[in-house]
């Protein structure tokens, strides 16, 4: 219903909706074919072979891109406070995460996942792995259970917006950067950093971790072989903290003097 | 079952603190400042009535609205809407009240009005035929029929003004909040609004509180008036009341037969005087009747006149004029 009331408004800039239909698209499109060129290219990375990073590539990308369909508009959300139009928000008798979040809907989102998937799909095609059913269980499991980590980071990070309006940069770092960064084998990364994504921002528990096991791999930074299993656990606790985190930032929101 | 025995709307020791900070000497430092936006206000609202909330600028009336709303979380005091704590379950509390900002329209910008309608009848899951009853209202007494297919960005000021007021009724809201509902309206498209708020009160029994900077308003529209200034309440009671607590002074003008010096009577003050006509303050509590009987009595007179106080100068002197400022004004 929203939804459609959005295409509907947008519909009343036709040209620039076309346009902006249009640019996404090639955008996506430019995008993936990249990709495709730079595993062309590429024979494997940090001693991962090419369908291996493939796969890190693929589930990375897929749990993002599902975080970023519905949680994207967060980042947004900065200049709402600041201007104080997120009133509006607050007077309608809907969780204001949930309108937040949709509050803009943006098709080229949609591309994201797809070419998350598509990633994914045709690694599953190539790799060469001695599948047992806990694998196969695994796998969906840590997609959707990283997409939830995605999002909860994304909370988390839009909490901050309460207090500092300006720190979007920063915390998209996180989800952004931390999606570009679990596309890539850990082991051509510094350890440290390894480390801080395990222990200190646990996004390592989106893809790395499971995939490993998948992939019949040692786990980075001393993990225990069962952490691949532990996605789902570390996606609850974060969505603990993320509720309490955005709380306690809608009790500090201000509004403005006019 | 406690709203029957509970007042509706409560306030109890509310206070709402902003902590800013300034720029201070130095490139990096900063000082921080409290602004007591609002002070430790209590009040108790009724079901049914129609209550003016107003103050100078700054005063903290948007501040209080926000949090009776559930937008500003309070940093001290007690506050219950309906029974319900606005900050801790704002969104239950949405259901039953109607809020509108004169400043910024909670309608979809780019949606036409009637499109905005029909997603607040989803949002608050209004029934269908209560949805079209209430809208067939509005839309008859605020006159927004040749509206409804316009886009909200395209609607001037008065006309997104009764938009937002229909969309904030079409729920059924028990309690009304609107914060300067009437600022930058013509005279027509005010009367409009005033009629249909009062008609609301009076038909739906709505509870009405309103801020403004517009005095008619509230002399046309509320039996109640609450007047605060730096987050604190200065007066709570009926308009009529606050000539008493301003002690404010009605004039009897003069006109005698000749130039003669000042009156001098008793309960009056004389004011000023030009050629044969003069200007006696008298406070505006007392009758005029015995005032005029003495002075009737021991001058020549011609002709006189009684000058009401102005409810605006009254509460002027209440927003912290002072007493030369009012003897200014009053002439
Ligand atoms: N978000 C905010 N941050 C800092 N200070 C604020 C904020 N909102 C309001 N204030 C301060 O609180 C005080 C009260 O503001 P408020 O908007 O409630 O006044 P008001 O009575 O509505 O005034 P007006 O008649 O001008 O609308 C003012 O001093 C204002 O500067
Ligand atoms: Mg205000």
């Amino acid at each position: 219903m929203v939804a459609g009331m959005w295409i509907r408004s947008t519909m009343t800039y036709r040209a620039s909706f076309l346009i902006t239909l249009f640019t996404n698209f090639c955008v996506t499109f430019f995008d993936f074919v990249a990709i495709l060129l730079m595993f062309g290219q590429v024979k494997g990375l940090g001693g991962f072979a090419f369908a291996e990073v493939a796969l890190l590539y693929g589930t990375a990308g897929t749990a993002f891109g599902i975080a970023d369909l519905t949680m994207g508009s967060l980042q947004r959300m900065g200049a709402r406070v600041r201007d104080g139009s997120l009133d509006t928000f607050l007077l309608r008798p809907a969780p204001l995460l949930a309108q937040i979040a949709g509050d803009k809907f943006a098709l080229k989102r949609f591309g994201r996942v797809a070419q998350g998937l598509v990633v994914l799909i045709w690694s599953l095609c190539l790799l060469d792995v001695a599948w047992t059913p806990l694998k196969v269980l695994l796998l969906p499991v840590a997609v959707v259970s990283g997409a939830v980590i995605f999002g909860a980071v994304m909370v988390v990070g839009a909490s901050v917006l309460f207090w500092i309006q300006d720190a979007a940069e920063v915390t998209n770092s996180f989800t952004y950067g931390g999606n570009t960064l679990l596309q890539y084998p850990p082991t051509i990364f510094a350890q440290d950093l390894v480390r801080g994504v395990v222990y200190v921002v646990p996004l390592a528990f989106v893809n790395w971790l499971p995939a490993l096991y998948v992939l019949d791999r040692p786990a980075p930074a001393g993990v225990p072989e069962w952490a691949a299993f532990a996605s789902p656990l570390v996606a609850a606790v974060l969505c603990g903290v993320a509720g309490l985190a955005w709380r306690a930032g809608v009790r500090a929101y201000r509004s403005t003097g006019s | 079952m406690t709203s029957h025995i509970e007042p509706f709307i409560e306030l109890e020791n509310l206070e709402k603190v902003f902590t800013v900070r300034r720029k201070a000497a130095g490139l990096f430092r900063r000082e921080k400042s409290e602004v007591r936006a609002v002070d430790g206000i209590s009040f108790a609202v009724e079901r049914g009535e129609m209550v003016g909330y107003i103050g100078p600028n700054g005063a903290g009336k948007s501040t209080t609205i926000k949090m009776l709303t559930g937008i500003l979380t309070p940093s001290g005091g007690r506050l219950r809407v309906a029974g319900i704590d606005p900050a801790r379950e704002r969104t239950r509390l949405a259901q039953r009240i109607g809020v509108v900002f004169g400043q910024r329209t909670t309608l979809w910008w780019d949606l036409p009005l009637k499109d905005s309608y029909r997603l607040m009848h989803r949002m608050y899951r209004i029934p269908d035929a209560r949805f079209r009853e209430n809208l067939d209202r509005c839309v008859e007494l605020l006159e927004l029929g040749e509206l409804l297919d316009v886009p909200v960005r395209q609607l001037s000021l008065g006309q997104r003004m009764r938009g937002d007021i229909a969309a904030a009724l079409l729920h059924d809201p028990e309690v009304l909040y609107l914060d300067e509902p009437t600022i930058g309206l013509d005279v027509v498209s005010k009367a409009r609004v005033r009629e249909f708020l009062s008609h609301l009160n009076t038909t739906q029994g709505t509870t009405v509180l309103l801020t403004t900077h517009d005095l008619t308003d509230i002399e046309q529209l509320c039996s109640r008036v609450m007047v605060i200034d730096h987050g604190r309440l200065m007066y709570d009671g009926k308009l009529s009341g606050l000539h008493a607590v301003g002690e404010s002074e009605r004039l009897l003008v003069v006109d005698l037969e000749r130039e003669l010096p000042p009156i001098d009577v008793p309960g009056a003050r004389f004011v000023r005087s030009e050629g044969p006509r003069q200007w006696l303050a008298f406070p505006a509590t007392a009758s005029a009747a015995p005032l005029v009987a003495e002075v009737a009595a021991a001058y020549p007179l011609i002709d006189l006149s009684v000058r009401e106080p102005d409810i605006e100068t009254v509460i002027a002197k209440m927003y912290g004029g002072t007493r030369d400022e009012r003897r200014e004004s009053l002439m």
